[in-house]
């Protein structure tokens, strides 16, 4: 008889989803499916506020990753102002938006995925949480939770609090950065790197255990998309888009993120409320692509910094071509860290980052505004439309989660397809199914925002759990 | 009249204390150091008696009475806090909260504002009361402010610092009950008011983050209501 096995929730992941797998008689995976189960509703409720309260809004998405929506919101808020922010505004997002990167890949490498890495995907499942690595690898546990101080720390200095700062604004910022902060700062990165370099270590050599994992989770080809500099090299604030196929070519380059609706369709499907964006000149679901650390280190020339690129080289030289195994995510993740604090570095090291003009400021002066920024996950795009007066008329926001979701069901299907079957199946298998979620670091309270007639489905079954009447609307 | 014939004297929570005759009790009360919470009250404008929070139980009223609006008596006997008082007060402010949209994590004025620090000094942890969430609109044609009626607690310090002081009676009071609005002029949009002098003084009396000048958004802008006495006292001294 045809079973289904559902996980729900699936834990370890930021928001709430549930996996249903469809077996066949004989217990082979016919079908997968991740469903996004909670709604948002942002891009609904927006509508009649002012522009310029966006980036507060907008930031209360996520308590992960507020900044990245800081960082998007403020963008397209100074599309509609129209004005080019000082430049000591950037750069002071920039490091904004890059201690976010850090800490928010700190979370999700140590608390959501080194149970799984260091303890093995078939360790007793009440074991698996970052307080028993703790326990078991002291050294690596407090290496995850200094990094991810690290990073919530640059925040509270630039902005006032780790999180929800209100200090990214239209304009720019709203308060320059001191010579004791910013020395406060250039203290805190020895050790950091250190802890990254450190992990980058282990993770390297335990690599080789995971060959079985690496050959199924979401290891197929697709697209890759993000953002690069002027000249093609890993860039997180700025720059343009750039989406490279399976084998390495880039299919399209020098794309303006502001015209990304000209090449990003949203396709919707009836088990979940996250749409599924697809790359519109290959249609759907031919066009999907992968974004985040996996595919910024995937199509960028490289990543623009000494210790970074060295660790860069090594990662590419994986695979003459991209690195296709999603579970490379937590790799690249490691060296985008790295990346990160050599970029601080940088910018704090420019005399010019304590400038006192920091912020531009005009009134409404285009009723349109896009906002395109790299959160964590991938590529981030707030889109706003406003009145004369500057009040929010139609707002649409591509999150960075929704970019990788067919991907990601076609990586539950394939790792599913790989370990799951017959009668019995151990949680063990299970959670590898999860755990191919968690490469992608999905953030599912951030990734579901339209409103209006959702799909639904009733299923009603009988006391043994066969499928009895199904009713599908939408 | 005598100097003697002027003075009062009550007791306040027991306290016997003197006042002049054309004191409030709310006065009469804050000059002993004696604490009465208010809203719609800010020195320096006239008292209108709207919030209700200064609620004080006085000796043989039958109800309780508004301090700000109510003249000390001799012999009147005062209690500023009392269970049956906090209850009062504390529903009065979860009236306030339930009645529009304070959405304080995304305000303006989170961190300065009056309703929230009422909200917290008075103790109220819960709004029992049902959350209307009218679909109120915000008024952004003016170029510098912006009027955003979900956080207006209708305690008109806009209206009355605008005709008492500035003079130029921009804004008034349309509707009634909970369905009232602040309005400028007769309604007009607030950017196409004629009589508005943009001095911004509504805003900073505002004690929430209805009015708010656009350029505060993200920033830790604390409004400045305490000008008002000195601005007052200024304007008498030249009128002399």
């Amino acid at each position: 008889m045809p079973r289904t096995i559902v996980i729900d929730p699936v834990t370890r992941l930021e928001g709430h989803g549930k996996i249903t797998l469809q077996l066949d008689d004989s217990g082979v995976v016919q079908d997968a499916t991740f469903h996004v189960t909670q709604l948002r509703g942002f891009e609904k409720f927006c509508e009649g506020r002012p522009f310029y309260e966006m980036p507060n809004i907008t930031a209360r998405i996520c308590g992960i990753c507020p900044v990245s929506h800081l960082v998007a919101s403020s963008k397209a808020c100074d599309a509609i102002l129209a004005v080019k922010i000082p430049p000591v505004a950037a750069d002071l997002r920039r490091i904004m938006n890059l201690a976010q990167l850090v800490q928010s890949h700190a979370l999700s490498f140590f608390y959501l995925s080194s149970p799984d890495l260091l303890l093995g995907m078939d360790a007793p499942a009440e074991e698996r949480s970052i307080l028993h690595v703790a326990h078991t690898h002291p050294s690596i546990g407090a290496d995850g939770v200094a990094l991810r101080q690290f990073g919530q720390r640059i925040i509270e200095l630039l902005a006032g609090r780790r999180i929800h700062p209100g200090w990214t604004v239209p304009g720019g910022v709203n308060e320059p950065l001191s010579a004791e902060k910013r020395d406060q700062i250039l203290g805190m990165i020895p050790a950091a790197r250190a802890a990254i370099q450190r992990t980058l270590g282990w993770f390297k050599g335990a690599i080789e255990k995971f060959s079985a994992e690496i050959e199924v989770f979401a290891n197929f080809p697709t697209l890759f998309m993000g953002l690069v500099d002027e000249h093609g090299l890993a860039e997180y604030y700025d720059g343009s888009l750039r989406i490279i196929d399976s084998e390495g070519n880039v299919i399209a380059g020098e794309l303006n993120p502001a015209h990304y609706a000209e090449f990003i369709g949203e396709a919707v499907e009836p088990y979940t409320y996250m749409k599924f964006p697809y790359y519109k000149p290959l249609g759907y679901p031919g066009g999907t692509y992968r974004v985040g650390p996996l595919a910024r280190l995937n199509l960028a020339d490289r990543c623009n910094t000494p210790l970074a690129d060295v660790e860069w080289r090594e990662f590419r030289a994986m695979s003459p071509k991209p690195v296709l195994s999603s579970f490379h995510y937590h790799y690249a993740r490691l060296i985008e860290m790295l990346n990160a604090t050599e970029t601080i570095e940088l910018l704090l090291a420019d005399k010019a980052i304590l400038d006192k003009h920091v912020r531009a400021t005009a009134s409404v002066n285009n009723l349109e505004g896009v906002g395109v920024a790299e959160a964590p996950r991938g590529t981030l795009i707030h889109h706003y439309k406003v009145d004369e007066n500057g009040l929010i008329t139609w707002a649409n926001l591509v999150i960075a989660t929704g970019h990788n979701n067919a991907a990601m069901n076609r990586g539950i299907l394939q790792t599913a397809r790989h370990y799951v079957q017959g009668e019995h199946v151990a949680e063990g298998m299970l959670n590898r199914v999860e755990a191919v979620v968690r490469t992608f670091d999905p953030c599912l309270s951030c990734s579901t925002h339209a409103m209006g007639r959702m799909p639904l489905a009733v299923e009603l079954r009988a006391p043994d759990g066969s499928l009895i009447r199904e009713v599908r609307r939408g | 009249m005598s100097g003697e014939a002027n003075v009062r004297t009550l007791t306040v929570d027991g306290e016997e204390i003197s006042a002049r005759a054309d004191q409030t009790i709310l006065e009469a009360a804050r000059e002993h150091n004696v604490g009465i919470p208010t809203l719609c009250h800010l020195e320096g404008l006239s008292e209108v008696g709207a919030c209700r929070l200064c609620l004080v139980e006085v000796k043989g009223a039958r109800r309780l009475l508004p301090a700000c609006v109510t003249r000390v008596e001799e012999g009147m006997e005062v209690t500023t806090h009392s269970p049956k008082i906090d209850r009062y007060r504390t529903m009065i402010l979860e009236l306030f909260f339930a009645e529009r949209n304070h959405i304080c994590s995304i305000c303006v004025a989170n961190g300065n504002c009056e309703l929230q620090s009422l909200a917290l000094t008075l103790g109220m942890t819960h709004v029992e009361i049902p959350y209307q969430y009218p679909q109120l609109p915000v008024d952004a044609s003016h170029p510098r402010f912006t009027v955003d009626h979900n956080r207006c607690v209708l305690c008109t310090r806009c209206v009355r610092v605008c005709s008492e002081i500035e003079g130029a009676n921009t804004w008034g009071v349309m509707g009634r009950g909970a369905q009232s609005l602040v309005i400028t002029d007769l309604k007009e949009p607030w950017g196409d008011s004629e009589t508005c002098t943009s001095c911004g003084k509504c805003v900073q009396v505002c004690p929430t983050g209805a009015l708010f000048e656009k350029s505060s958004v993200g920033s830790k802008v604390r409004k400045h209501p305490e000008f008002l006495p000195y601005l007052r006292i200024m304007r008498e001294e030249d009128q002399a």
